[in-house]
């Protein structure tokens, strides 16, 4: 057994940090909302969902059949990327302004929130099973979609025993420039100061003329197109995606958020790539169909030391 | 300028369900009537309120009758629903409220007590043929020690904390019963034994004796919780939901009335399991999903948490709406969370509140808190500065 562990140790180290990066991208959208409006956006998942299929749709239209290479692979993922960045921020706007913003004016309890949420996240996914994938796609809209292969799986290069392929390098990569950006965007920029604001303490920052609104339609922004492109991403390293996708990767990336600290961007990223690692090494061990367990369990035995995840609590701390 | 605009907030929150569209407009009417009905209810004199037992008991008992059954659920057999989920669905969102409404914890995995209640039937019943009514009381306990399991590690954890412990919990036991194969893995177990006949009622295929059943153990455990919230329990588990730190400092065991609160709600839920797996025969892991525990979650606060009659009100509702719009067919799902959305945004406090929880909410508080960035207090409610700008 530690045999196998020792042969499959590069190789799934690997493929845990490219599905940590995803875990990652998603738990941001979770801990930046948290942070500002201390809600569990359970919809959140749909907004990834949605990412998933906006880049099947951009592979469609554009008519990709076969694996690509150089700048045209670029160009293809630079493109989905911004697509779904845009269908998921747009549509986490819409979910703010629909299901959460007349509960935050009526002064609701976060419970209230999260039913709410839990509403908008079944509605989203039956919009999408009934209408959306069958007008679109052309297919029953609760089978599981095959997406085309974009990127063959080349080994790039080896470390030791572990073959780092073509794929992962995207995601870890686009990932990285994703969460850099949102950084300097969240520490450097007006908004990002006033996002910060808001997290800190909302009602000083309204006094301070920060418009709680604005910020909070921003941070849904953001968060959202986070998600997007993490749907792009998953799209095309899993290659199967479904109405229902976000589920699980939702609650994984939950976890991540909650396993690094809620609220605290570095810890997002920190939680996603810990989980991502765990599941892979444990899985090793005792078989992938344990690999959720092993996550949860890692879950309860960090907060049982660390109440409050690796990092801490706290959006206007971030400085990652 | 600061009246002007202090009157213009008023307005909006005031007013806000009137100025809306029809649907929500009955809705408000429809939360300002129960409203009046808390009121009444409040003054009523003891034989009064007798009355109103006795009016429900038999109510209860008619229920079942095909003239309510034909508007109630005219495309299946009404029966039947009442059992599960309408029956089932009240049980779980019973002892769910323990948990959130009365002791402010959220638990997001309480599907796994309903799930470890109908695996110990199924179990204790197909491989050593236990009795139902034993395996009754040896699967409602063992709910209640593996509630006292989760939450002795996890009780410590605050808030959205102990939200993820315990769906991760719940996904444990759904993932666990399906790679587990001595109690069947993915494909469940089969020919799980009916409850023994009693005072000569056979318990078949007819769902009648079913549906009396699962109203005594209603009527039971609304007893038990009603109790439970009157005494000195329920007034600790009220002072750890309003304020933990200023419970323990008044000398309540928080961490004890906590635990307390787990295993009871783990019970109910474990007897609901125990009582539903008696009827259906075949379960198997996918009965438990994660969407399960936020129905509940959802009936529970629709209800009015902390209140028993508008907790049953809710799961009712939450129960019974997705089948009446059978006739939506595939689009029902859909409608469901629309629904849920919109009567969230109508009424956040629930349809049936308790009295003590809606002065919390008034406070601006909830006990489980308000969102962050809303400024807490009547008076700033609207956040109404940024609005006043733009």
């Amino acid at each position: 057994m530690f045999q196998d562990f020792i042969d499959q140790f590069g190789t799934s180290t690997v493929g845990g940090l490219a599905v940590g990066s995803i875990y990652a991208l998603v738990a941001l959208g979770y801990t930046m909302v948290y942070g500002v409006l201390r809600l569990i956006n359970f919809a959140h998942s749909e907004i990834f969902m949605i990412g998933t299929f906006a880049s099947l749709w951009v592979i469609t239209t554009v008519g990709i059949s076969s694996p690509l290479t150089g700048i045209a692979l670029v160009g293809l993922l630079a493109l989905m990327i911004l697509v779904a960045m845009v269908a998921s921020g747009g549509a986490a706007i819409i979910l703010e302004r629909v299901a959460y913003r007349p509960l935050r004016k009526k002064g609701a309890s976060r419970l209230a929130a999260l039913i709410s949420a839990i509403g908008a996240s079944l509605f989203l996914q039956e919009l999408f099973a009934l209408e959306v994938i069958p007008r679109v796609f052309d297919r029953p809209g609760r089978n599981q979609a095959a997406v085309p292969r974009i990127v063959d799986r080349d080994v790039l290069f080896s470390i030791g025993n572990a073959d780092v392929r073509t794929d992962h390098v995207i995601i870890v990569i686009a990932a990285l420039i994703m969460m850099v950006g949102l950084d300097q965007l969240v520490n450097r920029t007006r908004i990002g100061r006033g996002i910060r604001a808001t997290a800190q303490d909302p009602e000083a920052a309204v006094l301070m003329g920060v418009s709680i609104d604005t910020i909070v339609r921003v941070t849904f922004a953001l968060g959202g197109a986070m998600a997007g492109v993490a749907g792009v991403l998953y799209a095309m390293e899993f290659e199967n995606i479904y109405y229902n996708v976000g589920f699980i990767l939702g609650i994984k990336a939950f976890t991540a958020a909650v396993l690094g600290g809620i609220g605290n961007l570095r810890g997002a990223l920190l939680g996603g790539i810990v989980l991502g690692l765990i599941e892979n090494w444990g899985a090793i061990f005792l078989g992938s169909q344990w690999k959720d367990v092993i996550a949860f369990i890692v879950l309860v035995l960090i907060l049982m030391f660390r109440p409050t995840g690796i990092l801490g609590e706290s959006l206007q701390q971030a400085r990652a | 300028m600061a009246d002007k605009t202090k009157n213009k907030t008023e307005n909006k929150t005031g007013n806000w369900a009137l100025n809306k569209s029809r649907i929500s407009q009955a809705t408000g009417r429809l939360g300002a009537g129960l409203d009046t009905l808390r009121t009444w209810w409040d003054g009523a004199q003891v034989w009064q309120r007798y009355v109103v037992y006795l009016l429900l008991v038999v109510g209860a008992l008619i229920l079942p009758a095909p003239a309510i059954g034909s508007f109630m659920s005219p495309e299946s057999d009404w029966t039947t629903i009442l059992i599960h989920p309408i029956g089932t669905y009240v049980l779980l969102a019973m002892g769910l409220n323990v948990v959130v409404g009365q002791a402010g914890l959220l638990d997001l995995g309480y599907v796994a007590f309903f799930a470890i209640g109908g695996y110990s039937l199924a179990y204790f019943g197909t491989e050593y043929g236990w009795n139902f009514w034993a395996t009754l009381v040896m699967g409602t306990m063992m709910t209640g020690v593996s509630g006292v399991i989760l939450g002795a590690p996890t009780l410590r954890l605050r808030g959205d904390y102990l939200a993820i412990v315990t769906l991760g919990f719940g996904e444990i036991v759904r993932i666990t019963a399906s790679n587990t194969d001595e109690i069947g893995g993915a494909r469940g177990i089969t020919n799980i034994p009916h409850p023994p006949p009693i005072f000569g009622t056979e318990f078949a295929l007819d769902p009648a004796p079913y549906y009396y059943l699962i109203v005594s153990v209603i009527v039971v455990v609304i007893i038990f919780a009603k109790r439970l919230e009157k005494s000195r329990v329920g007034r600790a588990w009220a002072a750890i939901r309003e304020d933990e730190d200023a419970a323990e400092l008044m000398g309540v065991p928080t961490f004890k009335f906590k635990l307390l609160a787990f295993a009871t709600g783990a019970m109910i839920g474990g007897l609901a399991g125990t009582v539903w797996a008696g009827k259906v025969i075949f379960i198997e892991p996918n009965n438990f999903p994660f969407i399960l525990s936020a129905t509940i979650l959802a009936a529970v606060v629709l209800g009015g948490q902390g209140n028993i009659p508008g907790v049953i009100l809710g799961a009712f509702l939450i129960a019974w709406i997705p089948e009446r719009l059978r006739f939506l067919a595939e689009y029902r799902i859909l409608i469901f969370g629309a629904v849920l959305v919109l009567m969230m945004a109508v009424r956040p406090e629930g349809l049936l509140p308790s009295g003590r929880r809606r002065a919390e909410l008034a406070e601006g508080t909830g006990g489980m808190g308000a969102m962050g960035a809303e400024v807490a207090g009547p008076t700033a409610t609207d956040a109404a500065i940024p609005e006043a700008r733009s």
